[in-house]
């Protein structure tokens, strides 16, 4: 639920508040440079908190995991399983707040109707990431680190507030390593009608990483679990 | 018994069956099977290996060496096929806490592809036949312990289990529960589930299991019914006294076939015996004559404790 609202304030007080000592970004007003960030980075919050402490739980704690492979489902399956379900919660998340940026008058075209597409391709990454450190984690303050180090930065520094070409070169380079930023400029276009064919290469390297990444948490799981 | 010698009466066969942790053995070569029909007690203490060995049979834990086929198939190769022909019940409940009985009854048999009507259908038998209908839409987390352990039984009948493994089901239940679980495993039994249960309950593992495997450290160390276990080591009867072992030898001298056995136990010694009354009346005269000093005697039925206790020199504790 406050994975819905917060979106919002964010939207309100840095659109609405700081946009209005803020003149123009690329052209645009400021809040309409950052409503199609936020659509990315509320899907990626949902994922990540879904992903750690409700995962973390179903793993450690409810030991629905080892349930499950009592069952013909295997470890592999329940893995996945959560994979989809992450995917699908960021999906949801972030096309709720789609449908918000709507009802401001923020969507200027109606490609935005394919906004769902590099979320869920995005989801999966984070489900990915997500997984993999609660593979680890000790225990739920272990968490903290995660969207402290990770998560939030990302939600700073990858394109959402303001254009990462105002970052210094080395800084630029960590933005572009984040999963976070490639969505950006893939949802951006897509709800303001200004697409390119520079967007291929953001689904390329989105893509590459799930492909890249996808068998990780199935055996990072497995280590943790499976003795 | 009459089966045991048929190879297709076989539902899980094990043999040298070793598992390392990490360079710790907590399975070192154990062989047995467990015949159709049957209900196998896998009896030891705690840390004797025997979750280990159940997480290696439904395919949780990989084998270090050794082989075990589960209805003449190997675990590894077959896994969900043979995942689907069995029951479990773990040694830690795995409920989900947030669903109602109901629901988790239903969740669960979605894993096994079942379709809802049947899914529907086979909940209400359970919930029925486990005596949980009026918890059904009650949330698991406010279930008592044992109402969670029957629930949890029921959960590993939805599929008709042709198999059905259950470590240490009754572990931490009031004696009510523990005998309302039972009730049901014995019905079961009768219906023709095959069974194998951990336990290091010996009254559990008499009341329901034809057979035993004793476990320690790893290790089968005797194989038998419970009477035929008990017969074999420690009879009918044991004489418990508290005296100098320094007295042993003199006190036991012309016992002739009275003592079956005796073992130490701290300050006492344990006399096994067929003839309790005959084996006291000789203590008290040679007690007497000798003038050994005794301070606690008693004689009472023999248990499968004792059986554990003579072929270890450990008690099975909790
Ligand atoms: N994951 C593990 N890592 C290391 N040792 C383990 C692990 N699981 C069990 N053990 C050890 O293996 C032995 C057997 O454990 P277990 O099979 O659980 O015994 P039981 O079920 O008979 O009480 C114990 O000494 C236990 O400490
Ligand atoms: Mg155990």
């Amino acid at each position: 639920m406050f994975n819905f609202i917060d979106p919002i304030l964010y939207l309100w007080a840095m659109g609405f508040g700081l946009g209005a000592y803020i003149t123009k970004i690329n052209d645009l007003s400021y809040i309409n440079f950052l409503a199609p960030g936020l659509v990315a980075s509320s899907a990626m919050f949902a994922t990540s908190y879904e992903m750690t402490y409700d995962s973390f739980t179903r793993m450690s704690y409810h030991r629905t995991f080892h349930a499950m492979v009592a069952t013909p489902v295997s470890m592999d399956d329940v893995v996945m399983g959560e994979v989809m379900y992450g995917t699908f919660k960021g999906v949801l998340y972030g096309t709720v707040f789609l449908a918000v940026t709507l009802l401001f008058g923020l969507v200027k075209s109606p490609l935005a109707i394919m906004v769902p597409l590099p979320l869920a391709v995005m989801a999966v990454a984070f489900s990915i990431i997500s997984m993999l450190w609660t593979s680890l984690a000790p225990n739920y303050d272990s968490f903290g680190y995660f969207f402290t180090l990770l998560i939030s930065p990302m939600f700073l520094f990858s394109g959402i507030f303001f254009p990462i070409e105002t970052l210094p070169e080395g800084v630029r380079t960590l933005a572009w390593m984040t999963p976070l930023y490639h969505t950006v400029e893939i949802v951006r276009p897509l709800i303001l009608g200004n697409t390119s064919w520079s967007m291929a290469g953001h689904v390329g390297w989105l893509v590459g990483f799930i492909v890249l990444t996808l068998r990780l948490p199935l055996v990072m799981v497995k280590n943790r679990l499976i003795k | 018994m009459e089966k045991r010698d048929s190879e297709n009466n076989i539902v899980i066969d094990i043999n040298e069956l070793v598992k390392n942790f990490e360079g710790f053995e907590a399975v070192r070569g154990v062989t047995f099977s467990v015949y159709a029909g049957e209900c196998l007690g896998l009896l030891g203490p705690n840390g004797a290996g025997k979750t280990t060995i159940v997480k290696m049979i439904y395919d949780f834990s990989p084998i270090t060496a050794g082989e075990l086929r589960v209805f003449g198939e190997s675990i590894v190769d077959s896994a969900r096929r043979i995942k689907a022909r069995i029951g479990i019940v773990p040694q830690e409940d795995n409920l989900d806490p947030e669903l109602t009985v109901l629901e988790n009854l239903l969740v669960y048999a979605g894993y096994f592809r079942m379709n809802r009507r049947l899914a529907a259908e086979r909940a209400q038998e359970i919930l029925d036949f486990m005596d949980l209908s009026e918890k059904a839409d009650a949330i698991v987390n406010n279930l008592s312990g044992g109402m969670k352990r029957r629930l949890t039984l029921g959960r590993a009948l939805l599929n008709r289990p042709e198999l059905l493994i259950l470590d240490e089901p009754t572990t931490g239940l009031d004696p009510y529960a523990r005998h309302m679980l039972w009730q049901r495993l014995r019905k079961l039994k009768d219906t023709g589930t095959t069974m194998l249960l951990t336990t290091h309950y010996l009254e559990e593992a008499s009341q329901l299991c034809d057979r035993l495997v004793i476990l320690h450290r790893g290790k089968v160390i005797e194989t038998g019914g419970p009477q035929e276990l008990m017969d074999r080591y420690v009879g009918k009867e044991v004489l418990e006294m508290g005296l100098s072992t320094d007295d042993l030898s003199a006190l036991m001298e012309n016992s002739g076939d009275l003592i079956k056995d005796h073992q130490k136990l701290g300050d006492y010694v344990l006399f096994f015996t067929n003839a309790g009354e005959e084996l006291s009346e000789f203590m008290s005269v040679k007690t007497k004559s000798l003038d050994v000093q005794v301070n606690y005697r008693r004689l009472r039925p023999s248990t499968l404790e004792d059986v554990f206790f003579k072929l270890t020199g450990e008690s099975l504790g909790d």
